[in-house]
């Protein structure tokens, strides 16, 4: 048998790697009730331009938990996501009804400092967005803003932040390259490092792997297994097999409601409203 | 009878061709014209010596210097005031009535012709705030009249910046302002260069706003105060009164060439930050 080039070489190592991978960690173990509140979502509803998009959310996000958001497309999942960290300000005619907690704090309060805010709840996009930057500066760009400043501290944080995204070995030697020169999916986990070298307190990500192929999708989700020691996660997901192996608790939207919410193990094999059924078995959606 | 199109695709490529050639020809007829006639009285001296006898003799120095001060001056004035006016139109504010009538404000402002400005600057800036004919009166009239190009450059800049980084910026936690700053005007500064760029030429070659308020005086220039003629005027002021046409033709020589320089260096400093910045 003749050597193959070493392009195949390496796909067949990734397909082996693929294969080894041991699944996430037992959803099933999981039980909300032990844990406090991280944040709290109260009769929530959302409107742009006068036109509801969400309405009456009450939800609870763990500390230390992955809850995964599925539902049909224009569900309201990206709008409510965005919500928990008021990007959706930044749209003109957005308006919102009900209160968002996050210790027991309004966000949407005025005492509440926007900037700060974000930092404690950090965003994920479905599309990784490097700034035409180095890697470095990517992901020193947010601690910079918040005013940390020395090199010796900056690298530590850009390290860390990396490491803790799985991209540190793949890049440690070029982070004076630009980010654009990354491919796909480490472009993406380096946007997860550049939230986490914020050392946010809740983790958003939104449809974080639609644009990935099956490894780095892996290798997203994880990172999300390391990542749930420290920070709750909310992964919203167009892919109901992701959201059954990343995630906790599993949250239904459809049509701007939350239908139902629990464990993971329990949407997914039994659960409580026939619509989440018929959306999870693939009978519309 | 119907021409059939391979044919009319010829005609229209032989057309087109035809078209730039000519376009192009006129531009370099002209340019050539003015060096063959002018670079051969361009020394050293005439670079470096003040004119005698109104013109008729001895050198430009004065002119070049008077030229780079009133530009210059103009520049560092309109440029903050410009990219300023472009932010906020684009960043700090919806669009609206305001933003609408501020735009169409500029565009008027860049319509208007170059006398208008002279004759402006001349009541405005000359008479009613008693600054004379001066290099200042100069070069805030020519500030004026370039605002509109550096407003324009800037706001097509900055609003090619995509809106992702902006969303980017946000989540990350920084403030309008530091979005700004670090990433907007970051991805923008190629763009905002260039109106700069158009906006020193413009400057440099003005006659007519120059001519009615930094004066025409021939002595060397010492402070802003003073009055100081331009390149671009002196050569009006030589060919006009035909007191030395192979002098004139080496002033627009000068003149051709410090604008080649200028927007040469200008892409060559523009590309060095493209291949920083992006």
């Amino acid at each position: 048998m003749t050597q193959g080039p070493p392009g195949n070489h390496e796909v067949e190592e990734a397909a082996a790697w693929l294969m080894r991978r041991q699944p996430a960690a037992p959803s099933s173990a999981y039980c909300p009730v032990n844990r406090p509140a991280k944040m709290r979502i109260e009769d929530f509803g959302a409107a742009f331009d006068g036109t509801e998009v969400l309405r009456h959310i009450d939800l609870e996000i763990c500390a230390c938990e992955r809850l995964a958001i599925i539902g049909p497309a224009s569900g309201g999942k990206t709008t409510f996501l965005r919500s928990l960290n008021r990007l959706n300000d930044l749209a003109p005619a957005f308006s919102k009804t009900g209160r968002i907690l996050l210790d027991g704090q309004d966000i949407y309060d005025r005492k509440m400092d926007v900037a700060v805010l974000r930092r404690r709840v950090g965003m994920v996009y479905a599309v990784p967005i490097p700034l035409p930057w180095t890697i470095y500066e990517n992901i020193a760009y947010g601690p910079r803003m918040a005013g940390v400043t020395g090199r010796d501290r900056l690298d530590a944080v850009v390290e860390g932040a990396l490491k803790s995204a799985f991209l540190w070995d793949e890049v440690k030697d070029r982070l004076e390259d630009l980010a654009t020169n990354l491919s796909g999916g480490q472009q993406q986990r380096m946007c997860v490092a550049r939230v986490l070298a914020l050392e946010p307190e809740v983790l958003l990500l939104d449809e974080p792997c639609s644009g990935l192929d099956p490894i780095s999708t892996a290798k997203i989700e994880d990172a999300l297994v390391e990542l749930k020691s420290k920070y709750s996660i909310v992964l919203v997901t167009n892919n109901t097999k992701q959201a059954a192996r990343a995630s906790d608790r599993t949250a239904f939207f459809l049509m701007g409601e939350l239908v139902e919410v629990g464990p993971t193990s329990q949407v997914f094999t039994n659960p409580t409203h026939h619509r989440t059924g018929d959306y999870i078995t693939g009978h519309f959606g | 009878m119907r021409i059939a199109p391979a044919v009319t695709q010829r005609v229209a490529i032989g057309l087109m061709w035809a078209l730039t050639v000519m376009t192009l020809g006129v531009l370099l007829f002209i340019i050539a014209f003015i060096l063959a006639n002018g670079l051969p009285h361009v020394t050293w001296a005439f670079l470096t010596t003040p004119p005698e006898s109104m013109g008729r003799a001895g050198g430009v120095l004065p002119m070049i210097v008077g030229s780079l001060w009133v530009a210059g001056l103009a520049v560092l004035l309109s440029a903050p005031v410009g990219v300023g006016t472009a932010i906020y139109l684009t960043e700090y504010t919806r669009e609206g009535r305001m933003t609408a009538v501020i735009r169409f404000g500029a565009d008027c402002l860049a319509g208007i012709p170059s006398i208008i400005f002279g004759l402006f600057g001349f009541v405005f800036f000359v008479i009613t705030l008693g600054l004379g004919f001066s290099i200042l009166s100069g070069a805030l009239t020519l500030s004026v009249m370039v605002l509109p190009t550096i407003i324009r450059t800037s706001e097509e800049a900055i609003r090619a910046v995509p809106k992702s980084y902006r969303d980017v910026s946000y989540g990350l936690g920084s403030t309008r302002w530091q979005m700004v700053t670090r990433v907007v005007l970051r991805s923008a500064l190629p763009g905002i260069c260039t109106g700069i760029v158009l906006a020193i030429g413009r400057s440099i070659a003005e006659t007519a706003a120059t001519m009615l308020t930094a004066g025409s005086a021939l002595g060397f220039p010492h402070s802003v105060f003073q009055s100081s003629r331009t390149l671009a005027l002196h050569f009006y002021v030589l060919s006009r009164e035909g007191l030395s046409m192979p002098n004139a033709y080496a002033t627009a020589s000068i003149l051709i060439i410090a604008i080649l320089l200028i927007n040469l260096s200008a892409y060559w400093l523009m590309r060095r930050l493209v291949a920083k910045v992006v």
